[in-house]
């Protein structure tokens, strides 16, 4: 579990990014953070592995304060996907997927055995291992995100927008095979993103936050369609609050039509078929 | 103008004759102080740009003083800078490569605080994020990224340098340059052959040494090439998506 108490971070020309934050993010679901530019949602993620350090408060990781680790240390403990894949463009994709375990020491063949394990659990053809990210396309360049930052499996995944700078058809195939992953492997993610929609359909819990870093609120997808705390996060949630909840409840019903019970709890929407511009390799699945 | 007087005479613009007699001697001789007085300037330039340049990426308050100190220097007059170095060094090759290694400090620097600029602000992030310490990510990520620019900067810099070392020949150390004082200051009027000899050298040496810099470039940095094929298309279709936070732009822009 990953625990916020009292954390604000507050920068030296007196911008409040974070105010008086209490959250607590279960283990094993998925957690999305979401709200307009400039809430803190990027900060609060951060703060988690020392990117940035708070002003005032704790952050704790299974009850560890993390400030009693070294950065880089706890770093490659915490798996990281960045806005628009942040892949080193001087290294083949195999490299880049190995780049934690090679900064753990492992050796480079078990490294490279891992990476090639994960292309194959993210849906990536394995003729692409020695192609560099320039010649990929968006959404294969998230997919090898996604695995770098799974690559030493970490019980953490941070996730910064992380399908934000693909078009919309992709990001929805991505989004659906990000749930089915999570469904195999139950990592603890905090899912930052300024997208409503994509907050409801990924995240167990929902913690929306205003400008000036302030938790308005956190709930579950249906409680905050339900109850919205107060006209911000009904503006925020927008005016078809009403489409949203059918969707979501339909969502459910599929499930439990499908057979339901599936270990992760909420999953996506089962069976449908979303499109992608690179899906061949998970197909063969 | 001597020279081409001389020519007029019925004399011939080269005599081979020359060139024959003395290939294994004075020109083989010329030919190899330049090559030392060449590359000894850039690799000690690049020494003294590579910790510079860290320093003004890293502190970019100190860069405005450092390039106005590089292109003062630049400024200077070979001869003055001989003179100077004389007082320390002597008459050896280190009165040359020195004030040389000075002058490609003002190509040196930028390029290397330009690469290091260069190298996307996600791309930093992402090694920070991924558990890289400061030295590594500077050595395995950030100088690689830099390196296309730093490249072009030394390419630039030793072929000026390449025909900057004749200079030297005021002082008696200048390389191929020493053949034009030879040609300059022949009994009666001048000699053409060694001077058009010199500068074919210079010009051929120069060309010789940018392609082998070009040729190692490619060879270092594999991946520059690698997205011609399909570069254009992922980049575009990323452009088009919607962007998140005004943070998401800074990046794709670079």
């Amino acid at each position: 579990m990953i625990t916020f108490d009292g954390v604000t971070k507050r920068y030296p020309d007196g911008t409040v990014a974070v105010d008086g934050l209490d959250l607590e993010i279960p283990v094993g679901r998925i957690t999305v953070l979401v709200g307009p530019s400039g809430c803190g949602k990027t900060t609060t993620l951060r703060m988690i592995n020392r990117m940035v350090e708070p002003t005032a408060g704790t952050v704790t990781v299974d009850g560890r304060d993390v400030r009693g680790v070294d950065p880089p240390t706890l770093r490659r403990g915490i798996g990281y996907v960045i806005q628009q894949a942040g892949l080193f463009p001087h290294r083949t994709v195999v490299d880049n997927i190995a780049t934690v375990p090679y900064l753990l020491g492992w050796d480079k063949k078990k490294a490279r055995a891992r990476a090639y394990e994960l292309m194959e659990r993210v849906g990536l053809d394995p003729a692409l291992a020695r192609r560099y990210p320039a010649q990929l396309s968006g959404g294969q360049q998230q997919r090898v995100g996604v695995a770098r930052a799974l690559a030493a499996d970490p019980p953490i995944l941070l996730m910064d927008e992380p399908f934000s700078a693909v078009d919309p058809i992709v990001r929805a195939g991505l989004q659906e095979e990000f749930l089915r992953l999570q469904r195999e492997l139950e990592k603890t993610i905090v899912f930052v993103t300024h997208d409503i929609d994509e907050a409801v359909k990924l995240g167990h819990r929902i913690a929306v936050f205003r400008v000036g870093g302030v938790l308005a609120q956190y709930a579950t997808p249906d409680e905050l369609l339900d109850r919205p705390a107060d006209d911000f996060v009904a503006d925020f949630l927008g005016g078809e609050r009403g489409i949203r909840r059918l969707r979501f409840f339909k969502e459910l019903d599929e499930e439990e039509a499908a057979g339901g019970g599936t270990a992760g709890g909420r999953t996506g929407s089962g069976g449908t078929a979303a499109g992608g511009d690179d899906r061949t390799a998970a197909a063969g699945r | 103008m001597t020279a081409p007087a001389a020519a007029a005479d019925g004399e011939p613009l080269i005599r081979w004759d020359w060139i024959g007699r003395n290939l294994d001697g004075v020109i083989a001789e010329a030919f190899r102080e330049h090559l030392v007085l060449s590359f000894a300037p850039v690799l000690l330039g690049l020494l003294i740009a590579l910790p510079l340049g860290l320093a003004c990426a890293r502190w970019p308050r100190i860069y405005p003083a450092v390039l106005a100190a590089t292109s003062v220097l630049y400024a200077v007059p070979a001869i003055g800078l001989f003179v100077i170095f004389v007082a320390f060094t002597r008459l050896t090759y280190a009165t040359v490569i020195m004030p040389l290694a000075l002058y490609t400090l003002s190509v040196l620097v930028p390029a290397v605080v330009d690469g290091l600029r260069s190298v996307p602000d996600h791309v930093r992030q992402a090694a920070e994020a991924l558990g890289h310490r400061p030295l590594r990510r500077l050595l395995r990520v950030e100088l690689p990224l830099a390196l296309p620019v730093v490249m072009a900067g030394l390419r630039v810099a030793t072929v000026a340098n390449i025909s900057l070392v004749s200079v030297g020949a005021l002082i008696g150390i200048g390389g191929l340059g020493q053949l034009m004082v030879t040609g300059m200051k022949w009994p009666g009027g001048g000699f053409a052959t060694p001077v058009i000899a010199a500068i074919v050298l210079i010009v051929l040496l120069a060309l010789a040494a940018d392609l082998l810099l070009l040729l190692a470039q490619r060879l270092l940095t594999p991946w520059e090439r690698a997205g011609d094929g399909r570069r254009g298309r992922a980049p575009a279709r990323e452009a088009a998506a919607p962007e998140g936070a005004g943070a998401a732009g800074e990046g794709g822009a670079a």
